[in-house]
């Protein structure tokens, strides 16, 4: 029995200074409802698809995905011939060639996203001086991941808390640390037309969708990750009873 | 001339008439007595060596994958993320891995602990498992900051800074570990090559800690020594299937971890590349050394706590030498049980001071839970094992046996 109190002891010694580790410091943040959450849930390919629009139309304007290729898109449900489609629609910088030149083509499937600014420097100058955060990983780079995106992208204020000055350049958001971030509301209702007519595009609509998305992209075998991982949990429990009744079996007249 | 072998396959018969290796594997984990009352903690030490195991086969793959440059690294364990086939299962279950080690020989440690197995005639062994503690802690801390990510770099810097604390030749020992004039590209390198190398040198220790084990005997609850067969098991079948059945819970505990909260016990910060221009609102260290960082931070003074940080763990090297007490097991000492699960629960207040912002309530907490932590060492222990009188103990294993169990106690 002791034994078993210790293991116990050790998971909730675990949780509790996660659960630390986790606290978020200042304003508490609405946490949604993610098909993708728990053990079970998986990622709402379509509201990732939407999720990708909004991102291709509103945030690619400033924000860069360097560890994410085209073909990642293959995993929300987008066909190879809208990939494909997709990636040349940007030129990225290849050679030299033979004459020993740079050059120009359409992107393809294998290459990263290509990025709006050359360097850090191009992207500060654009944007008042913030650098717009790479987000590749956002999601898994935040506390509370896409709780957080959620709450930041629909989080602004037009007005300040009494007391507050706003810097020149910068907006009142209830969500961002410090309170003065350098993007502007960039998500505001019917902002955006998405090709599903049945789905409403709130600015709430559109920070989940896109979310969703970042989400899917920080870590695109978390699916798979679930899936074999309840087949491995389920193995581990059947063998435990297996391995528990031949311990007791073995030890039945051994005094102990 | 070759001794008498006694294996019925002809094929290891010829290699045990060769060489003992059959021999020497049977005589210590087959027919190898061990006390018949272990209880399940007995199972940590089974249960760090699969751990063990699991982390230096991870990490042989991982290391093929990774790429120890500055410009480099973040991206490689992303692409091992996205684009190794399991790369993520593997990065995964070596993160947190090591997190689940640490936990096991926390248990492990503490367990000797409570039922005094530092004791004589096991002094070496501890000795050897406080050198497999402190192989373990370094290469937990090499392998935190092979990622690069924001808090792979300032716990770097922070940790190598602790050695400038030495007068005269902290700044060129600090300059040495880095291989430079700030934590860049050498040092990631050599943080990596020492990174492979460790595990393989703690895993040596640990054959020498399993090797001293085997000559004095394990310890048991009751602190009593096996006076004879009826007070033992054979190792097999006994003890193996009792451990395979103790890890199990252990494991589905770490797949859980593994498969469903891969992230939780990390940092989010560790998802930002390195970044030497911007320094993290906190850093934290890995929760497992929480404890030590706040008995560090206790301390104002820069050379003290860093010197109390490394005192907290090489104080377990003497402990052998600071208990006095004739009795092994704390289920006989009251007084000296009250005061170790005190020390358990000093442990963790010290583990949440150590997460906590370095101000206000939580400094006083660290202050108390480090003089509690050196009390019990330095003070309690010795003091305790003079004057207070153990509760007086059954004669032999067996005796005790039969009492609880009234199973008969057949030869086994």
């Amino acid at each position: 029995m002791r034994s078993m109190k210790t293991v116990i002891f050790a998971a909730a010694l675990a949780f509790g200074f996660a659960g630390t580790a986790l606290a978020n410091e200042g304003v508490e943040l609405p946490e949604q409802n993610w098909p993708h959450g728990g053990m079970f849930g998986s990622i709402d390919k379509a509201a990732a698809k939407r999720g990708f629009q909004v991102y291709k139309e509103i945030c690619s304007n400033c924000h860069s995905m360097n560890l994410v290729p085209y073909r990642a898109l293959l995993g929300l449900g987008f066909t190879e011939d809208e990939v494909k489609a997709e990636a040349a629609s940007h030129q990225v910088t290849d050679g030299p060639n033979d004459q020993g030149e740079m050059f120009q083509r359409p992107a393809l499937p294998a290459d990263r996203f290509v990025k709006p600014f050359p360097n850090e420097q191009a992207a500060r100058v654009a944007n008042g001086g913030a650098l717009p955060p790479d987000l590749s990983v956002i999601i898994k780079a935040r506390h509370s991941g896409e709780n957080y995106v959620t709450a930041l992208l629909t989080g602004y204020e037009e007005t300040p808390p009494a007391g507050v000055t706003v810097l020149e350049g910068r907006y009142y958001n209830k969500y961002f640390p410090g309170n003065q971030i350098g993007m502007p509301k960039m998500l505001n209702d019917d902002g955006i037309e998405y090709k599903d007519k049945s789905v409403k595009p709130t600015a709430k609509q559109q920070a989940m969708d896109v979310s969703t998305f970042l989400t899917y992209m920080s870590e695109p075998t978390q699916d798979e990750r679930k899936h074999l991982g309840l087949r491995v949990m389920l193995f581990l429990f059947v063998f435990s009873g297996l391995m528990f009744a031949c311990k007791r079996e073995l030890w039945r007249d051994v005094g102990h | 001339m070759a001794h008498a072998s006694k294996f019925k396959n002809p094929i290891i018969n010829w290699i045990d008439t060769r060489l003992p290796l059959p021999s020497l594997l049977h005589h210590e984990y087959v027919e190898f007595p061990m006390p018949r009352n272990i209880n399940y903690l007995w199972a940590f030490g089974a249960i760090a060596m699969i751990m063990l195991m699991i982390m230096i086969a991870t990490g042989l793959m991982l290391a093929m994958q990774y790429t120890a440059n500055v410009n480099l690294a973040f991206a490689s364990v992303e692409r091992i993320m996205r684009d190794v086939n399991y790369g993520w299962l593997l990065r995964y279950l070596h993160a947190n891995g090591a997190a689940f080690f640490f936990i096991a020989v926390y248990i492990h440690i503490f367990r000797g602990l409570y039922y005094g197995s530092y004791q004589k005639p096991r002094e070496l062994v501890w000795i050897l498992g406080v050198i497999i503690f402190l192989l373990m802690m370094a290469t937990g801390f090499l392998g935190y900051v092979l990622p690069w990510g924001q808090m792979s770099f300032w716990a770097a810097t922070v940790i190598t800074n602790l050695f400038s604390a030495f007068p005269i030749v902290g700044d060129p020992i600090v300059t040495w570990l880095w291989g430079g004039f700030s934590v860049d590209n050498p040092t990631l390198n050599r943080f990596f090559a020492l990174h492979f190398l460790l595990p393989f040198v703690l895993l040596g220790v640990v054959m020498l800690h399993a090797s001293a084990v085997h000559i004095v005997g394990s310890n048991n609850p009751l602190g009593i020594d096996i006076k004879g067969p009826q007070d033992s098991v054979p190792f097999h079948p006994y003890v193996t299937i009792k451990d395979l059945f103790a890890a199990c819970p252990f494991l589905l505990l770490y797949c859980y971890f593994v498969f469903f909260e891969p992230n939780t016990m990390a940092h989010p910060d560790n998802y930002i590349p390195a970044n030497p221009l911007v320094t993290p609102s906190h850093i934290v260290p890995e929760w497992y050394f929480l404890p030590l960082y706040a008995v560090l931070r206790a301390i104002p003074d820069k050379l003290i706590g860093t010197a109390a940080m490394f005192a907290a763990v090489l104080v377990l090297f003497i402990l052998p030498w600071l208990d006095t007490s004739k009795v092994k097991s704390c289920a006989f000492k009251p007084v000296s049980r009250f005061f170790f699960w005190v020390f358990v629960l000093d442990c963790i207040m010290l583990g949440f001071c150590g997460a906590s912002p370095p101000e206000g309530i939580w400094v006083i907490l660290s202050r108390l839970g480090a003089v509690y932590y050196f009390a019990y060492f330095l003070v309690l222990i010795p003091v305790l094992g003079k004057i207070e009188k153990p509760l007086p103990r059954p004669a032999s294993i067996s005796e005790s046996v039969l009492k609880n169990s009234g199973k008969p106690m057949e030869k086994a």
